[in-house]
């Protein structure tokens, strides 16, 4: 489908048997099916969620006639018990042996899927909000074993690319959610009660993919360079961060993250420098989708190239280009904006699911759901710390005196970063990144 | 479990689920069919010619069901329960003075929908259009009908996430000037001026063409703001005021009012703010009110509540004296002639 289509396999390099089984097979052996099978509950899932994110805001104040402002305020809180969710997610998933990952991750879905019929229920925005909770508590717990299930299953070689694959299929996801809600909602009008139950009906389906169709047991696909060992089933955090690759690379996601300034923030300073008509702004987010759905794959396979953390930081720098185009003192029009989408969804490309690849390399398989929890919290919490500070600069100075601080923060940053992660030598091949421990 | 048992199992779940997706979304459709449908015992709707500047007529959005749902509607003013006129025109949101109408309506679009602000002649016809960022909830027009503003739910604002926030925009009909968000103005509380991301303003409601009242909301308080369009200022005179509504002597606010003690989920009561004096009166009003009321006349305000057919208009002494009565059923967003 998706991959057969877009990513025909270099011949050369295929094997024989690949040859013999045709074209699917080939893509087969690129991409495992236990990586199709997680995108796919991953594309299922957020039509789900998104379907419900769509129509919220009218649903509140259209049907129930709440005002959701201070909404955000909950929404900040929530956020931040997701991140530590994840942590416990993580943790929890590691232990049986590789059989954790699927319970923690299928607990996950499944509590999410709970609350589409539970939204139905509650008319008040105390109890929206604890549904709304419920539902990411569902989302940390699940994040850190699915990846850790994605790198379990492919080849250390070609980890980037199934990373690009399982983000390119979520994110059509989230892009065909709305588009779901807004048929249904043409179907039936005020028909939220359908788009919640629809949403439900997903949602359900998801989990039962994920039942049947991912192997209880991730078995690792080939000779995991992380190299086993160590570490054992119940690596606390401390001992995890005790391995200088680790280390570094929390370090740097951590760095990163207190530059990277969030979504919201970024579509606002656009249409506020570019004086957009404020109709566009609920469109900003999809230019980014696009870029994203469109360079996931491409950019994980060239990760697999030229090195999983080297492309992490360039794709910052792709961010640092996008900062400079809002910087830039031309007037701009629909080419600038095509821009900054273009980079900034080309940035996250090359960094979310590469980073989830570049954690794998590092961590041990039995430690793999923590390691990547660990990781992905330290960058959650930093952007989080980045958009308090950027918010307090944004209103101290200005947005474009803001996006000039968040720019010259990133390059430090960025900088600082090559520094931690250039390889000690002697240097890998960069198809396997990760340092041989003794 | 081999792999054929495993796809029949998928295929068993998609069936049972499709059909419950299927079945409920034939449910909501049915039901919105209902609506298109006149209710038995309801108002009787016909469809006719509506002006703005009629005197003998209040107008409202129609919440009734059938084919009138969501018109604006013109009701004789001394039979509020007699028969409905439609006017073809449908609004979420609308208010009108002088002849001038303001228009909050969805666009149903292909792929999403979208909403527009229209301002309308007297005889309900299009003048010009604005493009909308969110969600409409207030619209007001100015006593003379040059100046109008309108106020969205806008998400995709907020610093923490998929968080929401307001937009509020003010336009002069004839110079066709656009202050297309209030956030803009200058902000001053206690004669310091108010220099954050998070301000919100929403709630317009005019004294003349040039000077409004509003509500301006920064780090969780709200006020009530006194704005001039000429020189872009807010300036806050009440703390914990929402949503207000000028008198027509222009000498009192009638105002939603958070209740410290109330149930969270239900906070707001309706006040009347003297504004010479500063002092506050409960209305007789105790239930939770999530509207911006409008004046009847010197004495009586008229505001809406949760009703069978989504919305019922409900009036009360502003006096604080009385008791709350229903004024008509299945109706929002009402204009009375002064």
């Amino acid at each position: 489908m998706y991959l057969a289509d877009g990513r025909p396999a270099p011949s050369p390099s295929v094997s024989p048997g690949g040859r013999r089984d045709g074209r699917g097979r080939r893509v087969r052996a690129a991409v495992p099916s236990t990586v199709l099978v997680l995108g796919a509950v991953s594309l299922i899932t957020d039509i789900s969620s998104e379907m419900v994110t769509a129509v919220l805001p009218l649903y509140l104040v259209a049907e129930l006639g709440l005002s959701p402002l201070g909404f955000g305020v909950l929404d900040g809180v929530y956020n931040g018990v997701s991140a530590l969710v994840r942590l416990v997610g993580g943790r929890l998933s590691d232990g049986g042996g590789g059989r954790g990952h699927k319970a923690v991750a299928a607990v996950g879905y499944g509590l999410s899927a709970l609350c589409k019929p539970l939204l139905l229920m509650v008319h008040t925005l105390p109890l929206i909000g604890a549904v709304l909770a419920v539902d990411r508590t569902g989302k940390g717990l699940r994040t850190a074993p699915r990846d850790a299930m994605i790198s379990l299953a492919a080849e250390p070689a070609a980890r980037g690319r199934a990373f690009g694959v399982h983000r390119a299929m979520d994110t059509a996801g989230a892009l065909c959610g709305p588009l779901v809600a807004f048929v249904l909602l043409r179907a039936a009008a005020e028909g939220y009660d359908a788009v919640f139950t629809v949403s439900f009906c997903v949602a359900v389906l998801g989990v039962v993919v994920l039942l049947l169709f991912v192997p209880g047991r991730a078995l690792p696909a080939a000779e995991d360079t992380a190299g086993r060992g160590p570490a054992g089933p119940r690596t606390p955090v401390r001992a995890l961060l005790r391995r200088p690759q680790v280390r570094r690379l929390t370090a740097c996601a951590v760095l990163l993250g207190l530059t990277t300034v969030s979504d919201s923030f970024l579509y606002l300073a656009l249409q506020r420098r570019l004086d957009l008509p404020a109709g566009w702004l609920p469109l900003l987010p999809l230019g980014t989708a696009a870029a994203y759905l469109s360079l996931a794959v491409p950019m994980g396979a060239l990760a697999d190239r030229i090195g999983r953390r080297r492309l992490f930081l360039a794709g910052h720098l792709v961010l640092l280009g996008a900062y400079g185009l809002l910087l830039a003192p031309f007037g701009g029009g629909a080419g600038l904006v095509c821009g900054v989408l273009l980079l900034h969804g080309a940035f996250y490309a090359a960094t979310d699911g590469v980073l989830a690849a570049a954690t794998a390399d590092a961590v041990p398989e039995d430690a793999r759901g923590s390691g990547l929890a660990v990781v992905q919290t330290g960058q959650t919490a930093a952007r989080f710390v980045c958009s308090l500070a950027f918010g307090a600069a944004w209103t101290a100075w200005g947005d474009h005196t803001a996006v000039l601080a968040a720019a010259v923060g990133l390059a430090l940053a960025a900088a600082l970063s090559a520094r931690l992660l250039r390889p000690a030598a002697p240097a890998p091949a960069p198809n396997s990144p990760s340092e041989h421990t003794p | 479990m081999n792999r054929t048992a495993r796809l029949l199992l998928l295929l068993a779940a998609v069936l049972v689920l499709g059909g419950v997706a299927v079945g409920a979304t034939l449910h909501a459709a049915g039901r919105a069919d209902r609506k298109d449908r006149t209710q038995a015992g309801g108002p009787e709707v016909a469809s006719g010619p509506v002006r703005l500047d009629d005197p003998r007529h209040g107008l409202f959005r129609n919440m009734a069901w059938g084919p009138h749902r969501d018109e604006i509607t013109a009701v004789p003013e001394g039979r509020l329960t007699g028969p409905r006129t439609a006017s073809g025109v449908r609004c979420l949101r609308f208010h009108a003075a002088s002849g001038t109408g303001i228009c909050l309506q969805a666009v149903h679009g292909e792929l999403r929908d979208t909403y527009r602000a229209v301002v309308l002649d007297n005889r309900l016809r299009e003048r010009r259009h604005y493009d909308l960022a969110g969600t409409p909830t207030r619209a007001r027009v100015s006593p003379s009908g040059r100046t109008v503003a309108w106020t969205v739910f806008v998400s995709g604002d907020s610093y923490a996430g998929t968080a929401f926030s307001t937009r509020t925009s003010v336009v002069d009909t004839r110079g066709r000037h656009l202050d297309a968000n209030l956030e803009t103005y200058a902000l001053t509380v206690d004669r310091h001026r108010v220099r954050a991301v998070d301000i919100n303003v929403w709630g317009v409601t005019f004294a003349d063409d040039t000077h409004f009242y509003a509500t301006a909301a920064t780090a969780g308080k709200t006020y009530l703001v006194r704005g001039d369009r000429s020189t872009r200022t807010l300036r806050a005179l009440h703390p914990n005021v929402e949503c207000p509504s000028l008198s027509p002597d222009g000498t009192r606010i009638a105002y939603k009012k958070r209740i410290a003690d109330a149930d969270p989920d239900a906070p707001w009561r309706l006040y009347v703010l003297d504004l010479r004096t500063l002092r506050e009166t409960a209305t007789a009003e105790h239930r939770n009110i999530d509207d911006q009321a409008v004046w009847r006349d010197g004495h009586t305000l008229v505001y809406s509540l949760p009703g069978d057919y989504g919305s019922d208009l409900w009036t009360v002494p502003a006096d604080g004296t009385g008791t709350p009565h229903r004024l008509l059923s299945a109706a929002l967003a009402p204009v009375f002639s002064r």
